[in-house]
């Protein structure tokens, strides 16, 4: 790892690093500086424009289109987009429109907290290991190579088929638990290579505890691989529930989400009823695709607040 | 070097190691007493006991684990009671068609996806590659599944250029020629591979493509194509090696989806028609073998990384 002089500088005394292009920072100017350069990436702002869309048409949208999504009415079944229904009905007469918003709403539930348990086990782990290093080190890092290796997709499976009764929740937790690998390494990564840092030196010979050099340099620093990590780990979550739905193991009727939906269109792919296939695979794409695009710009904000540019 | 592989080599039988060891507490904690699962509900208790006795699941879990490594050294994955048979036969039975449907896909994509990549680093910021680079970023936010049922809603039903199913014939020799039946399924593996690996190798060019030997090599006057052949490709093509290497457990997935949907024979459809059946000897089996084949990959890739990458082989 190699450390430059504006490294050290920004975190001894932000302002006394040469402004670029004569913009003058003041001390908070890291994060303005990261938030215009987002701004400026504009596929993270159309990504952030579509998740906050999809956010209101999950949840608001129910509000105000109102569809029964309850009880079925097998005379509905496969009606094509209409005044009354904007996108046609499903094969057993649930309004699409209204199904999507429902599936939608469990994609984002499931993608955010599956993502946030993720996170939390990840960052603690990774942190632990980085910081107490040795033995402990060694063990969790073999721990996590071991469940990298034995693949996701089939433990998740059996988990959901053996204790079956899936809800957003528990969901959630399976993919949660299951997930956290990847966030423990970077963090153990990043706590490495920031503990032997010129910053974190000079902050030790000044005399700072433990619990400050953990609070003041650890955790701001480490925070932006993490967040990257998370928005990254939103698109894997809701594009690993779309394959979960498709294979039958997704949440149980009458609860949908996007790949029970494809699922089901499939039986009805060669019988024209396009609009039971497509919206919902738009939808699923467009969704994954706007949180990768957050994460790449994300990914840039913060290696360039490192760099300074 | 040497050393280094040796110190790999074993860390790779560790964590084969607590694969196994993971593999084995999830068939103890999700099917302790197969007993039960095999008579029936209406089985009396002693009969149960008497099975597990037979069979050995009243020992302590320990000489289980111990027993349960012995037969895996020896090839033993075990016994599927649900389908009557050793899971080393329905591996046997059904591997072929997966690595044949695995490999071909890992091939194209790696014969796509290099020139594709490079052609972008060359040509940075080009309408063609934003263009290829926006369809590489569709793809790559596509679930497989999706993909699947946009080939067989186009290509299969609208314009009846290919099946819809894959080759069903259970030999292998048949399947691996039916190119026409198994074309969908190929593709939907290959698009999502190469969406993926395009996107790294476009990056290791502009990585390469920024570095003093480039410069060195057109400034002695090479021309550009021996330029990209010789010392653009040569070394970008070295993180491509751990990134195959590291894409095992996504191709298993994928694996996974393409199989169940195309109904193809291989590993993929049988864990999921054997999920479905509660099979867990099978499914957990195939879990480990999952498991393994992931080290092995990774194990592979560092070694032929090592080969390719002197820089490497001193260290």
């Amino acid at each position: 790892m190699t450390v430059s002089i504006g490294e050290i500088y920004e975190e001894v005394q932000p302002s006394d690093v040469a402004p670029e292009g004569g913009q003058i920072h003041g001390p908070r100017a890291g994060w303005k500086l990261a938030l215009s350069s987002f701004v400026e990436n504009r596929l993270a702002v159309a990504g952030a424009g579509i998740v906050v869309f999809f956010i209101l048409f999950s949840f608001v949208g129910p509000l105000i289109y109102h569809t029964n999504q309850n009880s079925t009415n097998p005379i509905n079944a496969f009606l094509p987009p209409s005044g009354a229904h904007l996108l046609g009905t499903d094969s057993n007469g649930f309004d699409e429109l209204g199904r999507m918003m429902k599936g939608g709403q469990a994609a984002l539930e499931i993608g955010f907290f599956a993502s946030l348990i993720a996170t939390v086990i990840g960052t603690l782990v990774g942190a632990v290991a980085g910081l107490l290093g040795g033995v402990v080190d060694a063990f969790l890092m073999r721990i996590v190579d071991v469940m990298l290796s034995i693949p996701l997709l089939f433990v998740i499976l059996i988990v959901g088929d053996r204790y079956n009764g899936a809800t957003v929740f528990s969901l959630s937790i399976i993919i949660g638990i299951f997930s956290w690998l990847v966030s423990a390494r970077l963090v153990r990564g990043e706590v490495l290579s920031l503990r032997v840092r010129d910053f974190v030196f000079a902050s030790r010979t000044m005399g700072a505890s433990r619990r400050h050099l953990i609070y003041k340099h650890l955790i701001p620093n480490a925070l932006g691989v993490v967040i990257v990590n998370i928005t990254f780990q939103v698109a894997d979550t809701i594009n690993l529930l779309a394959i979960l739905g498709f294979l039958g193991y997704g949440l149980n009727y009458p609860q949908v989400s996007w790949g029970d939906m494809l699922s089901n269109a499939l039986n009805y792919l060669s019988d024209g009823y396009w609009w039971v296939v497509y919206p919902v695979g738009v939808c699923l794409v467009l969704v994954v695709m706007a949180f990768n695009f957050i994460g790449d710009a994300l990914r840039d904000t913060v290696d360039v607040r490192l760099r300074r540019r | 070097m040497t050393a280094y592989l040796i110190r790999r080599l074993v860390t790779s039988l560790i964590v084969i190691l607590g694969i196994a060891l993971v593999t084995f507490l999830m068939t103890h904690i999700i099917a302790p007493s197969p007993g039960r699962a095999i008579l029936g509900d209406r089985a009396s208790r002693a009969a149960v006991n008497a099975f597990d006795n037979a069979h050995g699941y009243d020992r302590p879990v320990w000489v289980q684990f111990g027993s349960y490594l012995w037969q895996l050294v020896h090839g033993n994955l075990g016994y599927s009671y649900k389908l009557n048979q050793t899971v080393d036969s329905l591996i046997a039975e059904n591997a072929p068609h997966s690595m044949w449907l695995s490999g071909i896909s890992v091939f194209l994509s790696i014969v796509i996806a290099i020139p594709l990549g490079i052609f972008q680093a060359v040509k940075r910021n080009s309408v063609a590659d934003q263009a290829i680079t926006a369809a590489a970023f569709t793809a790559y936010s596509m679930p497989q599944n999706f993909l699947g049922i946009l080939l067989i809603g186009f290509l299969a039903i609208q314009w009846h250029l290919f099946p819809a199913e894959a080759s069903q014939s259970e030999r292998i020799i048949p399947y691996i020629f039916a190119f026409h039946s198994n074309f969908l399924p190929i593709a939907t593996l290959t698009i999502t591979a190469v969406a993926g690996y395009s996107r790294y190798m476009r990056s290791a060019g502009l990585d390469a493509l920024a570095q003093d030997y480039i410069r060195l090599a057109r400034a002695k006057g090479l021309t550009e194509p021996t330029v990209l052949r010789r010392h653009l490709l040569r070394n970008a093509i070295l993180p491509m090696v751990t990134l195959i290497g590291l894409s095992i457990p996504l191709l298993l997935a994928g694996n996974l989806v393409v199989e169940y949907l195309y109904n193809s024979h291989g590993l993929g459809l049988l864990f999921i028609n054997e999920l479905g059946n509660e099979d867990f000897p099978t499914v957990i089996a195939l879990t480990l073998l999952g498991g393994i084949a992931t080290v092995v990959g990774n194990f592979v890739a560092d070694v032929a990384l090592t080969v390719a990458d002197p820089r490497i082989r001193i260290n």
